[in-house]
Protein backbone atom coordinates (compact mmCIF):
# COMPACT_ATOMS: atom_id res chain seq x y z
CA UNK A 1 0.00 0.00 0.00
CA UNK A 2 2.79 2.56 0.60
CA UNK A 3 4.59 2.08 -2.48
CA UNK A 4 1.53 2.76 -4.42
CA UNK A 5 1.36 7.06 -4.11
CA UNK A 6 -2.20 8.03 -2.57
CA UNK A 7 -2.69 10.90 -5.42
CA UNK A 8 -1.05 11.34 -8.78
CA UNK A 9 -1.96 14.36 -10.57
CA UNK A 10 -0.48 15.66 -13.84
CA UNK A 11 -0.98 18.96 -15.99
CA UNK A 12 -4.36 19.28 -14.33
CA UNK A 13 -6.22 22.56 -15.96
CA UNK A 14 -9.36 23.71 -15.07
CA UNK A 15 -11.48 27.32 -16.82
CA UNK A 16 -14.15 28.71 -15.80
CA UNK A 17 -15.00 31.14 -18.72
CA UNK A 18 -12.43 33.17 -19.27
CA UNK A 19 -10.62 32.53 -15.56
CA UNK A 20 -7.90 29.61 -15.08
CA UNK A 21 -8.29 28.33 -12.34
CA UNK A 22 -6.01 25.73 -12.40
CA UNK A 23 -3.28 26.05 -14.94
CA UNK A 24 -0.84 22.33 -15.33
CA UNK A 25 -0.52 21.62 -11.84
CA UNK A 26 1.42 18.70 -10.91
CA UNK A 27 0.76 17.29 -7.60
CA UNK A 28 1.93 13.83 -5.77
CA UNK A 29 1.04 12.85 -2.10
CA UNK A 30 2.12 9.36 -1.05
CA UNK A 31 0.27 7.06 1.02
CA UNK A 32 -0.14 8.42 4.82
CA UNK A 33 1.46 11.36 3.73
CA UNK A 34 -0.16 14.82 5.21
CA UNK A 35 0.30 17.25 2.58
CA UNK A 36 -0.50 20.69 2.52
CA UNK A 37 -1.79 22.54 -0.23
CA UNK A 38 -1.00 26.29 0.69
CA UNK A 39 -1.84 29.64 -1.20
CA UNK A 40 -3.57 32.73 -1.24
CA UNK A 41 -7.91 33.32 -2.32
CA UNK A 42 -8.18 32.23 -5.65
CA UNK A 43 -4.72 30.45 -6.17
CA UNK A 44 -7.11 26.99 -7.21
CA UNK A 45 -6.73 25.26 -4.06
CA UNK A 46 -10.66 24.71 -4.07
CA UNK A 47 -10.92 23.74 -7.51
CA UNK A 48 -7.68 20.86 -7.04
CA UNK A 49 -9.34 19.39 -4.55
CA UNK A 50 -13.33 19.35 -5.60
CA UNK A 51 -11.78 17.81 -8.81
CA UNK A 52 -9.14 15.24 -6.61
CA UNK A 53 -13.09 13.89 -4.70
CA UNK A 54 -14.40 14.07 -7.72
CA UNK A 55 -17.38 16.94 -7.00
CA UNK A 56 -16.22 18.83 -9.92
CA UNK A 57 -15.20 17.54 -13.69
CA UNK A 58 -12.08 18.78 -15.25
CA UNK A 59 -10.61 20.10 -18.68
CA UNK A 60 -7.59 18.28 -18.89
CA UNK A 61 -4.97 16.78 -17.15
CA UNK A 62 -4.62 12.98 -15.64
CA UNK A 63 -5.65 12.36 -12.19
CA UNK A 64 -5.43 9.28 -10.03
CA UNK A 65 -7.16 9.11 -6.73
CA UNK A 66 -6.26 5.66 -4.75
CA UNK A 67 -6.51 3.89 -8.11
CA UNK A 68 -9.18 5.55 -10.03
CA UNK A 69 -9.79 8.24 -11.57
CA UNK A 70 -12.51 10.63 -9.57
CA UNK A 71 -14.84 11.51 -12.28
CA UNK A 72 -15.45 7.98 -12.76
CA UNK A 73 -15.55 6.67 -9.38
CA UNK A 74 -17.95 4.41 -7.61
CA UNK A 75 -19.47 4.02 -4.63
CA UNK A 76 -16.85 1.62 -3.39
CA UNK A 77 -14.06 4.25 -4.00
CA UNK A 78 -16.67 7.00 -2.01
CA UNK A 79 -16.35 4.73 0.80
CA UNK A 80 -12.35 4.43 1.56
CA UNK A 81 -12.31 8.81 0.76
CA UNK A 82 -13.50 11.35 3.54
CA UNK A 83 -14.15 14.78 2.38
CA UNK A 84 -14.22 17.67 4.86
CA UNK A 85 -15.88 20.66 2.49
CA UNK A 86 -15.31 24.48 2.89
CA UNK A 87 -18.81 25.28 4.18
CA UNK A 88 -21.53 23.09 5.42
CA UNK A 89 -25.39 24.54 7.11
CA UNK A 90 -26.76 21.03 6.12
CA UNK A 91 -28.35 19.20 9.27
CA UNK A 92 -29.61 21.61 11.32
CA UNK A 93 -31.86 19.98 13.13
CA UNK A 94 -30.65 16.94 13.98
CA UNK A 95 -28.06 15.94 16.74
CA UNK A 96 -24.83 15.48 16.81
CA UNK A 97 -25.12 11.82 17.37
CA UNK A 98 -27.68 11.66 15.15
CA UNK A 99 -25.77 13.25 12.35
CA UNK A 100 -22.55 10.77 12.81
CA UNK A 101 -24.03 7.68 13.07
CA UNK A 102 -26.43 7.85 10.38
CA UNK A 103 -23.63 8.91 8.10
CA UNK A 104 -21.91 5.63 9.83
CA UNK A 105 -24.41 3.30 8.07
CA UNK A 106 -23.28 4.35 5.01
CA UNK A 107 -19.79 2.76 5.23
CA UNK A 108 -19.25 -0.95 5.19
CA UNK A 109 -17.04 -0.91 8.38
CA UNK A 110 -17.24 2.40 10.12
CA UNK A 111 -15.65 3.70 13.47
CA UNK A 112 -18.00 3.35 16.50
CA UNK A 113 -20.03 6.80 16.12
CA UNK A 114 -19.76 7.66 19.76
CA UNK A 115 -15.39 7.16 19.43
CA UNK A 116 -15.60 9.34 17.05
CA UNK A 117 -17.52 12.25 18.10
CA UNK A 118 -15.19 11.70 21.61
CA UNK A 119 -12.03 11.98 19.08
CA UNK A 120 -13.21 15.50 17.91
CA UNK A 121 -14.31 16.63 21.44
CA UNK A 122 -18.09 16.69 20.73
CA UNK A 123 -18.86 14.68 23.48
CA UNK A 124 -20.31 16.84 25.51
CA UNK A 125 -22.58 18.24 22.32
CA UNK A 126 -23.67 14.72 21.52
CA UNK A 127 -27.52 15.49 21.96
CA UNK A 128 -27.23 19.09 20.88
CA UNK A 129 -28.87 19.99 17.67
CA UNK A 130 -26.34 21.17 15.01
CA UNK A 131 -27.83 24.62 14.74
CA UNK A 132 -26.97 25.18 18.18
CA UNK A 133 -23.01 24.45 17.68
CA UNK A 134 -20.59 27.31 17.51
CA UNK A 135 -18.34 27.71 14.37
CA UNK A 136 -15.23 25.91 15.51
CA UNK A 137 -17.63 23.01 17.08
CA UNK A 138 -19.18 22.58 13.72
CA UNK A 139 -16.29 22.33 11.63
CA UNK A 140 -15.32 19.37 14.34
CA UNK A 141 -18.59 18.01 13.44
CA UNK A 142 -17.47 17.89 9.75
CA UNK A 143 -14.15 16.40 10.51
CA UNK A 144 -16.39 13.52 12.59
CA UNK A 145 -18.81 13.06 9.40
CA UNK A 146 -15.66 12.71 7.50
CA UNK A 147 -13.50 10.18 9.52
CA UNK A 148 -16.65 8.09 10.52
CA UNK A 149 -16.07 5.90 7.34
CA UNK A 150 -12.66 4.91 8.24
CA UNK A 151 -11.08 6.50 4.95
CA UNK A 152 -7.81 5.98 3.66
CA UNK A 153 -7.99 9.31 2.13
CA UNK A 154 -9.03 12.44 3.75
CA UNK A 155 -9.38 16.05 2.09
CA UNK A 156 -9.62 18.81 4.68
CA UNK A 157 -10.10 22.18 2.63
CA UNK A 158 -9.57 25.11 4.64
CA UNK A 159 -10.37 23.31 7.56
CA UNK A 160 -9.19 26.02 10.38
CA UNK A 161 -10.39 29.48 8.79
CA UNK A 162 -12.38 31.90 10.74
CA UNK A 163 -11.25 29.68 14.45
CA UNK A 164 -9.82 31.54 17.11
CA UNK A 165 -6.01 30.35 17.66
CA UNK A 166 -6.71 28.58 20.59
CA UNK A 167 -9.48 26.69 18.07
CA UNK A 168 -7.26 26.22 15.72
CA UNK A 169 -4.85 24.79 17.58
CA UNK A 170 -7.06 22.12 19.43
CA UNK A 171 -7.75 21.07 15.51
CA UNK A 172 -4.39 20.56 14.64
CA UNK A 173 -3.51 18.66 17.49
CA UNK A 174 -6.78 16.31 16.10
CA UNK A 175 -5.28 16.27 12.64
CA UNK A 176 -1.97 15.18 14.20
CA UNK A 177 -3.86 11.67 15.76
CA UNK A 178 -5.46 10.59 12.55
CA UNK A 179 -2.16 11.06 10.76
CA UNK A 180 -0.41 9.82 13.36
CA UNK A 181 -2.16 6.85 15.07
CA UNK A 182 -4.75 6.47 12.44
CA UNK A 183 -2.40 6.50 9.61
CA UNK A 184 -4.42 8.12 7.11
CA UNK A 185 -3.42 10.36 4.27
CA UNK A 186 -4.32 13.84 4.08
CA UNK A 187 -4.16 16.55 1.98
CA UNK A 188 -5.05 19.67 3.28
CA UNK A 189 -5.88 23.39 1.77
CA UNK A 190 -5.23 26.38 3.84
CA UNK A 191 -3.73 30.14 3.43
CA UNK A 192 -2.14 29.85 6.68
CA UNK A 193 1.46 29.15 6.92
CA UNK A 194 2.01 28.49 10.10
CA UNK A 195 -0.86 25.54 9.61
CA UNK A 196 0.78 24.02 6.88
CA UNK A 197 4.09 24.05 8.66
CA UNK A 198 2.06 22.64 12.07
CA UNK A 199 0.54 19.85 10.35
CA UNK A 200 2.12 18.90 6.95
CA UNK A 201 5.10 16.53 5.67
CA UNK A 202 5.18 18.70 2.84
CA UNK A 203 3.88 21.96 1.85
CA UNK A 204 3.17 22.46 -1.94
CA UNK A 205 2.85 26.29 -2.64
CA UNK A 206 0.35 26.91 -5.08
CA UNK A 207 -0.01 30.39 -7.03
CA UNK A 208 -2.00 31.10 -9.91
CA UNK A 209 -3.33 27.62 -10.57
CA UNK A 210 -0.08 26.18 -10.43
CA UNK A 211 2.53 24.57 -8.07
CA UNK A 212 5.17 27.04 -7.56
CA UNK A 213 7.07 24.62 -4.66
CA UNK A 214 6.71 21.37 -3.03
CA UNK A 215 8.97 20.79 -0.09
CA UNK A 216 8.97 20.05 3.05
CA UNK A 217 8.23 22.86 5.51
CA UNK A 218 12.28 22.65 7.11
CA UNK A 219 12.98 22.66 3.46
CA UNK A 220 11.29 25.82 3.34
CA UNK A 221 12.85 27.48 5.92
CA UNK A 222 16.46 26.62 4.46
CA UNK A 223 15.87 28.71 1.73
CA UNK A 224 14.29 31.71 4.56
CA UNK A 225 18.15 31.47 5.96
CA UNK A 226 20.42 31.77 2.85
CA UNK A 227 19.60 34.42 2.34
CA UNK A 228 20.14 36.20 5.95
CA UNK A 229 20.70 39.96 5.26
CA UNK A 230 23.34 41.39 8.04
CA UNK A 231 23.99 45.32 8.27
CA UNK A 232 26.39 47.22 10.03
CA UNK A 233 26.85 51.08 10.08
CA UNK A 234 28.99 51.33 6.75
CA UNK A 235 27.81 47.89 4.98
CA UNK A 236 25.64 45.48 3.91
CA UNK A 237 26.20 41.75 2.88
CA UNK A 238 23.92 38.85 2.09
CA UNK A 239 25.00 35.52 3.28
CA UNK A 240 24.12 32.09 4.28
CA UNK A 241 26.92 31.71 6.99
CA UNK A 242 25.90 34.71 9.32
CA UNK A 243 27.70 33.71 11.87
CA UNK A 244 30.87 33.67 10.25
CA UNK A 245 30.39 37.18 8.75
CA UNK A 246 29.65 38.82 12.16
CA UNK A 247 32.38 37.24 13.73
CA UNK A 248 35.08 38.33 11.00
CA UNK A 249 33.36 42.17 11.28
CA UNK A 250 34.00 41.61 15.26
CA UNK A 251 37.72 40.94 14.71
CA UNK A 252 37.88 44.05 12.16
CA UNK A 253 35.97 46.58 14.44
CA UNK A 254 38.06 44.93 17.09
CA UNK A 255 34.83 44.77 19.30
CA UNK A 256 31.03 45.52 19.17
CA UNK A 257 29.96 46.05 15.75
CA UNK A 258 28.67 49.42 15.34
CA UNK A 259 24.69 49.41 14.63
CA UNK A 260 24.69 45.38 13.57
CA UNK A 261 21.34 44.07 12.81
CA UNK A 262 20.88 40.48 11.55
CA UNK A 263 17.57 39.74 9.73
CA UNK A 264 16.38 36.50 8.35
CA UNK A 265 13.63 36.88 6.08
CA UNK A 266 10.49 34.80 7.87
CA UNK A 267 8.99 31.69 5.90
CA UNK A 268 6.47 34.21 5.42
CA UNK A 269 8.91 36.53 3.64
CA UNK A 270 9.61 33.53 1.37
CA UNK A 271 6.10 32.41 0.76
CA UNK A 272 5.03 36.26 0.06
CA UNK A 273 8.49 35.87 -2.54
CA UNK A 274 6.67 32.55 -4.05
CA UNK A 275 3.15 34.00 -4.39
CA UNK A 276 4.99 37.35 -6.26
CA UNK A 277 3.95 39.40 -3.33
CA UNK A 278 7.01 40.29 -1.63
CA UNK A 279 8.22 43.72 -1.48
CA UNK B 1 -11.12 1.91 17.38
CA UNK B 2 -12.56 -1.08 17.76
CA UNK B 3 -14.95 -2.19 15.41
CA UNK B 4 -14.52 -5.52 14.25
CA UNK B 5 -13.27 -6.19 10.80
CA UNK B 6 -14.17 -9.23 9.31
CA UNK B 7 -11.90 -10.85 6.21
CA UNK B 8 -12.78 -10.01 3.05
CA UNK B 9 -14.55 -6.92 1.93
CA UNK B 10 -17.25 -6.04 3.48
CA UNK B 11 -20.88 -4.63 2.07
CA UNK B 12 -22.21 -1.54 1.59
CA UNK B 13 -25.70 -1.35 2.99
CA UNK B 14 -28.36 -1.94 0.21
CA UNK B 15 -29.99 1.25 -1.15
CA UNK B 16 -33.82 0.52 -0.13
CA UNK B 17 -32.06 0.13 3.70
CA UNK B 18 -30.30 3.45 3.08
CA UNK B 19 -33.37 5.01 2.19
CA UNK B 20 -35.30 3.76 4.98
CA UNK B 21 -32.61 5.25 7.19
CA UNK B 22 -32.45 8.33 4.85
CA UNK B 23 -36.84 8.85 5.78
CA UNK B 24 -36.33 8.78 9.47
CA UNK B 25 -33.58 11.39 9.33
CA UNK B 26 -35.69 13.47 6.56
CA UNK B 27 -39.01 12.76 8.99
CA UNK B 28 -36.95 14.28 12.08
CA UNK B 29 -35.56 17.27 10.17
CA UNK B 30 -38.62 17.90 9.26
CA UNK B 31 -41.17 17.83 12.07
CA UNK B 32 -38.58 19.60 14.06
CA UNK B 33 -38.65 22.33 12.16
CA UNK B 34 -41.78 23.55 14.27
CA UNK B 35 -42.61 26.63 11.48
CA UNK B 36 -42.48 24.73 8.54
CA UNK B 37 -44.23 22.17 9.98
CA UNK B 38 -47.21 24.35 10.92
CA UNK B 39 -47.71 26.13 7.67
CA UNK B 40 -47.07 23.18 5.40
CA UNK B 41 -50.14 21.39 7.33
CA UNK B 42 -52.21 24.88 7.99
CA UNK B 43 -51.93 26.51 4.52
CA UNK B 44 -54.35 23.93 2.54
CA UNK B 45 -56.38 23.86 5.96
CA UNK B 46 -56.74 27.11 6.34
CA UNK B 47 -57.58 27.53 2.79
CA UNK B 48 -60.31 24.84 3.12
CA UNK B 49 -61.89 26.17 6.61
CA UNK B 50 -61.60 29.85 4.71
CA UNK B 51 -62.89 28.75 1.01
CA UNK B 52 -65.85 26.54 2.59
CA UNK B 53 -66.92 29.02 5.18
CA UNK B 54 -67.19 32.02 2.63
CA UNK B 55 -69.29 29.91 -0.14
CA UNK B 56 -72.57 28.86 0.96
CA UNK B 57 -75.16 27.50 -0.87
CA UNK B 58 -76.29 23.97 -2.50
CA UNK B 59 -76.07 22.90 -5.96
CA UNK B 60 -79.03 22.22 -7.75
CA UNK B 61 -80.26 18.67 -8.49
CA UNK B 62 -78.13 17.41 -5.52
CA UNK B 63 -77.54 17.77 -1.55
CA UNK B 64 -73.98 18.89 -2.18
CA UNK B 65 -72.90 22.49 -0.46
CA UNK B 66 -70.53 24.36 -2.11
CA UNK B 67 -68.23 23.43 0.72
CA UNK B 68 -68.69 19.66 0.50
CA UNK B 69 -67.56 20.19 -2.96
CA UNK B 70 -64.56 22.12 -2.25
CA UNK B 71 -63.44 19.24 0.33
CA UNK B 72 -62.57 16.65 -2.15
CA UNK B 73 -60.55 19.29 -4.28
CA UNK B 74 -58.64 20.82 -1.27
CA UNK B 75 -57.45 17.10 -0.28
CA UNK B 76 -55.95 16.71 -3.95
CA UNK B 77 -54.50 20.56 -3.75
CA UNK B 78 -53.22 19.34 -0.54
CA UNK B 79 -51.58 16.19 -1.95
CA UNK B 80 -49.64 18.65 -4.09
CA UNK B 81 -48.78 20.83 -1.75
CA UNK B 82 -46.82 17.95 0.50
CA UNK B 83 -45.67 16.40 -2.36
CA UNK B 84 -45.06 18.80 -4.97
CA UNK B 85 -44.21 21.87 -2.68
CA UNK B 86 -42.59 20.26 -0.10
CA UNK B 87 -39.95 18.11 -2.32
CA UNK B 88 -39.54 21.28 -4.45
CA UNK B 89 -38.41 23.63 -1.85
CA UNK B 90 -37.09 21.13 0.19
CA UNK B 91 -34.68 19.71 -2.07
CA UNK B 92 -33.54 23.34 -3.22
CA UNK B 93 -33.08 24.25 0.33
CA UNK B 94 -30.66 20.54 0.72
CA UNK B 95 -29.06 22.08 -2.84
CA UNK B 96 -28.13 25.55 -1.10
CA UNK B 97 -26.93 24.11 2.55
CA UNK B 98 -24.56 21.48 1.46
CA UNK B 99 -26.89 18.23 2.07
CA UNK B 100 -26.45 16.91 -1.33
CA UNK B 101 -22.85 18.17 -1.43
CA UNK B 102 -21.94 15.96 1.75
CA UNK B 103 -24.37 12.85 0.58
CA UNK B 104 -22.41 13.17 -2.60
CA UNK B 105 -19.30 12.80 -0.91
CA UNK B 106 -20.22 9.71 0.78
CA UNK B 107 -21.10 6.52 -0.48
CA UNK B 108 -24.59 6.55 -0.81
CA UNK B 109 -26.44 5.32 -3.73
CA UNK B 110 -28.47 8.22 -5.24
CA UNK B 111 -31.58 6.44 -4.83
CA UNK B 112 -31.64 6.34 -1.58
CA UNK B 113 -31.64 9.98 -1.42
CA UNK B 114 -34.89 9.65 -3.69
CA UNK B 115 -36.41 6.92 -1.84
CA UNK B 116 -36.04 8.83 1.53
CA UNK B 117 -37.41 12.05 -0.04
CA UNK B 118 -40.34 10.24 -1.21
CA UNK B 119 -41.49 8.36 2.13
CA UNK B 120 -40.80 11.87 4.26
CA UNK B 121 -43.49 13.10 1.49
CA UNK B 122 -45.58 10.14 1.68
CA UNK B 123 -46.21 10.77 5.76
CA UNK B 124 -46.59 14.10 5.36
CA UNK B 125 -49.25 13.86 3.21
CA UNK B 126 -51.46 11.01 4.45
CA UNK B 127 -50.98 13.73 7.98
CA UNK B 128 -52.07 16.34 5.80
CA UNK B 129 -55.06 14.29 3.86
CA UNK B 130 -56.68 13.06 7.38
CA UNK B 131 -56.26 16.80 8.75
CA UNK B 132 -58.21 17.84 5.68
CA UNK B 133 -60.79 15.41 5.93
CA UNK B 134 -61.34 15.61 9.66
CA UNK B 135 -61.64 19.45 8.59
CA UNK B 136 -64.38 19.09 6.24
CA UNK B 137 -65.99 16.03 8.29
CA UNK B 138 -66.36 17.96 11.23
CA UNK B 139 -66.82 21.57 9.77
CA UNK B 140 -68.92 21.09 6.49
CA UNK B 141 -70.49 17.61 7.40
CA UNK B 142 -69.08 15.60 4.27
CA UNK B 143 -69.78 12.29 4.88
CA UNK B 144 -67.26 9.07 4.78
CA UNK B 145 -68.18 6.99 2.22
CA UNK B 146 -68.96 3.31 3.40
CA UNK B 147 -68.43 1.01 -0.11
CA UNK B 148 -65.02 -0.34 -0.32
CA UNK B 149 -65.08 -0.13 -3.73
CA UNK B 150 -64.86 3.86 -3.46
CA UNK B 151 -61.95 3.71 -0.80
CA UNK B 152 -59.92 1.69 -3.32
CA UNK B 153 -60.50 4.50 -5.56
CA UNK B 154 -59.71 6.84 -3.00
CA UNK B 155 -56.19 4.81 -2.68
CA UNK B 156 -55.17 4.41 -6.51
CA UNK B 157 -55.77 8.33 -6.90
CA UNK B 158 -53.84 8.99 -3.77
CA UNK B 159 -50.96 7.04 -4.89
CA UNK B 160 -50.84 7.77 -8.29
CA UNK B 161 -51.30 11.26 -7.58
CA UNK B 162 -48.87 12.14 -4.90
CA UNK B 163 -46.19 10.00 -7.23
CA UNK B 164 -47.05 12.85 -10.11
CA UNK B 165 -46.79 15.00 -7.57
CA UNK B 166 -43.86 14.59 -6.00
CA UNK B 167 -41.82 13.41 -9.17
CA UNK B 168 -42.98 16.87 -10.72
CA UNK B 169 -41.78 18.39 -7.71
CA UNK B 170 -38.30 17.01 -7.37
CA UNK B 171 -37.77 17.92 -11.32
CA UNK B 172 -38.75 21.22 -10.29
CA UNK B 173 -36.63 21.71 -7.19
CA UNK B 174 -33.88 22.53 -10.30
CA UNK B 175 -35.70 25.26 -11.80
CA UNK B 176 -34.97 27.29 -8.02
CA UNK B 177 -31.84 28.83 -7.67
CA UNK B 178 -31.22 28.86 -4.57
CA UNK B 179 -33.62 28.05 -1.49
CA UNK B 180 -34.61 31.41 -0.72
CA UNK B 181 -36.36 31.43 -4.18
CA UNK B 182 -37.77 28.04 -4.14
CA UNK B 183 -40.81 29.31 -2.53
CA UNK B 184 -41.85 31.81 -5.18
CA UNK B 185 -41.03 29.28 -7.97
CA UNK B 186 -42.62 26.07 -6.09
CA UNK B 187 -45.39 28.84 -5.25
CA UNK B 188 -46.73 30.02 -8.35
CA UNK B 189 -47.34 27.07 -10.72
CA UNK B 190 -49.25 25.57 -7.70
CA UNK B 191 -51.67 28.52 -7.17
CA UNK B 192 -52.72 28.89 -10.68
CA UNK B 193 -53.44 25.14 -10.75
CA UNK B 194 -55.34 25.40 -8.22
CA UNK B 195 -57.06 28.19 -9.99
CA UNK B 196 -57.35 26.60 -13.02
CA UNK B 197 -57.94 22.94 -11.80
CA UNK B 198 -61.19 24.24 -10.13
CA UNK B 199 -60.14 23.91 -6.72
CA UNK B 200 -60.00 27.22 -6.05
CA UNK B 201 -62.72 28.26 -8.62
CA UNK B 202 -65.83 25.90 -7.96
CA UNK B 203 -67.59 23.71 -9.51
CA UNK B 204 -65.00 22.98 -12.05
CA UNK B 205 -67.67 22.78 -15.00
CA UNK B 206 -68.01 26.72 -14.90
CA UNK B 207 -64.26 27.67 -15.61
CA UNK B 208 -63.66 29.11 -18.93
CA UNK B 209 -62.70 27.12 -22.20
CA UNK B 210 -59.22 27.99 -22.57
CA UNK B 211 -57.92 27.79 -18.71
CA UNK B 212 -59.92 24.72 -18.39
CA UNK B 213 -58.28 22.78 -21.23
CA UNK B 214 -54.92 24.04 -19.85
CA UNK B 215 -55.68 23.11 -16.62
CA UNK B 216 -56.63 19.33 -17.87
CA UNK B 217 -53.06 18.81 -19.01
CA UNK B 218 -51.86 18.80 -15.42
CA UNK B 219 -52.46 16.04 -12.53
CA UNK B 220 -54.24 18.30 -9.78
CA UNK B 221 -57.63 18.70 -11.78
CA UNK B 222 -57.50 15.09 -12.43
CA UNK B 223 -56.90 14.50 -8.65
CA UNK B 224 -59.60 16.77 -7.40
CA UNK B 225 -62.09 14.87 -9.90
CA UNK B 226 -60.84 11.55 -8.74
CA UNK B 227 -61.21 12.57 -4.67
CA UNK B 228 -64.62 14.04 -5.40
CA UNK B 229 -65.80 10.49 -7.17
CA UNK B 230 -65.06 9.11 -3.69
CA UNK B 231 -66.55 11.54 -1.36
CA UNK B 232 -69.58 12.75 -3.53
CA UNK B 233 -72.94 11.57 -4.95
CA UNK B 234 -73.34 11.21 -8.88
CA UNK B 235 -76.50 13.76 -8.56
CA UNK B 236 -73.46 16.48 -8.33
CA UNK B 237 -72.35 15.08 -12.07
CA UNK B 238 -73.77 18.05 -13.82
CA UNK B 239 -71.53 20.53 -12.16
CA UNK B 240 -68.39 18.41 -14.01
CA UNK B 241 -66.71 19.13 -17.10
CA UNK B 242 -68.23 16.01 -18.15
CA UNK B 243 -71.33 14.29 -16.60
CA UNK B 244 -68.76 11.28 -15.92
CA UNK B 245 -66.09 10.91 -13.49
CA UNK B 246 -63.62 9.83 -16.14
CA UNK B 247 -61.83 7.23 -13.93
CA UNK B 248 -60.18 5.74 -16.88
CA UNK B 249 -58.85 9.01 -18.09
CA UNK B 250 -58.05 9.99 -14.54
CA UNK B 251 -55.72 6.50 -14.15
CA UNK B 252 -54.16 7.53 -17.43
CA UNK B 253 -53.44 10.95 -17.08
CA UNK B 254 -51.92 10.46 -13.92
CA UNK B 255 -49.93 7.69 -14.55
CA UNK B 256 -48.49 9.55 -17.54
CA UNK B 257 -47.51 12.58 -15.12
CA UNK B 258 -45.83 9.66 -13.40
CA UNK B 259 -44.26 8.40 -16.08
CA UNK B 260 -43.29 11.90 -17.37
CA UNK B 261 -42.35 13.14 -14.15
CA UNK B 262 -39.51 9.92 -13.17
CA UNK B 263 -37.97 11.10 -17.00
CA UNK B 264 -37.93 14.74 -16.05
CA UNK B 265 -36.09 13.97 -12.58
CA UNK B 266 -33.50 11.17 -14.34
CA UNK B 267 -32.96 14.11 -17.16
CA UNK B 268 -32.93 17.47 -15.18
CA UNK B 269 -32.01 16.44 -11.52
CA UNK B 270 -28.54 18.13 -10.51
CA UNK B 271 -26.61 17.69 -7.53
CA UNK B 272 -24.89 20.53 -7.94
CA UNK B 273 -26.50 24.39 -7.30
CA UNK B 274 -26.44 26.54 -10.69
CA UNK B 275 -22.79 28.13 -9.70
CA UNK B 276 -20.86 25.36 -9.02
CA UNK B 277 -20.15 23.12 -11.55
Amino acid sequence: MTETPAIRVRGLRRTYGDTVAVAGLDLDVGAGEVVALLGPNGAGKTTTIEILEGHRHRDAGAVNVLGHDPAHADLDWRARIGIVTQDSGDLGELTVHESVSHFAHYYPRPHDPEQVIELVGLTAKATARVRTLSGGQRRRLDVALGIVGRPRLLFLDEPTTGFDPQARRRFWDLIRQLAGAGGCTILLSTHYLQEAEALADRVAVIVGGRIVADATPAALVGRATARTVVRWSDGRQETDDPAALIATLTTRYGGAVPELTVSRPSLEDVYLDLIGDGS
Amino acid sequence: MTTTVRPGTPQRPSAVRLGLHRATIELKGFFRERDAVAFTFAMPAVILALLGSIFDGVYPGSDVTSAQYLAPSMIAAGVASTTFINLGTGIAADRDDGTLRRLRGAPMPPSAYFIGKILMALVVTVGETVLLLGIAVLAFDLSLPTDPVRWLTFGWVFLLGATACALTGIAASSLAGSARSAGAVMNLPYLVLAFISGVFYTPVGQLPEPLLTVGSLFPLKWMAQGFRSVFLPDSILPQEVVPSWEPGRIALVLAAWCIGGMVLCLTTFRWRGRRSR
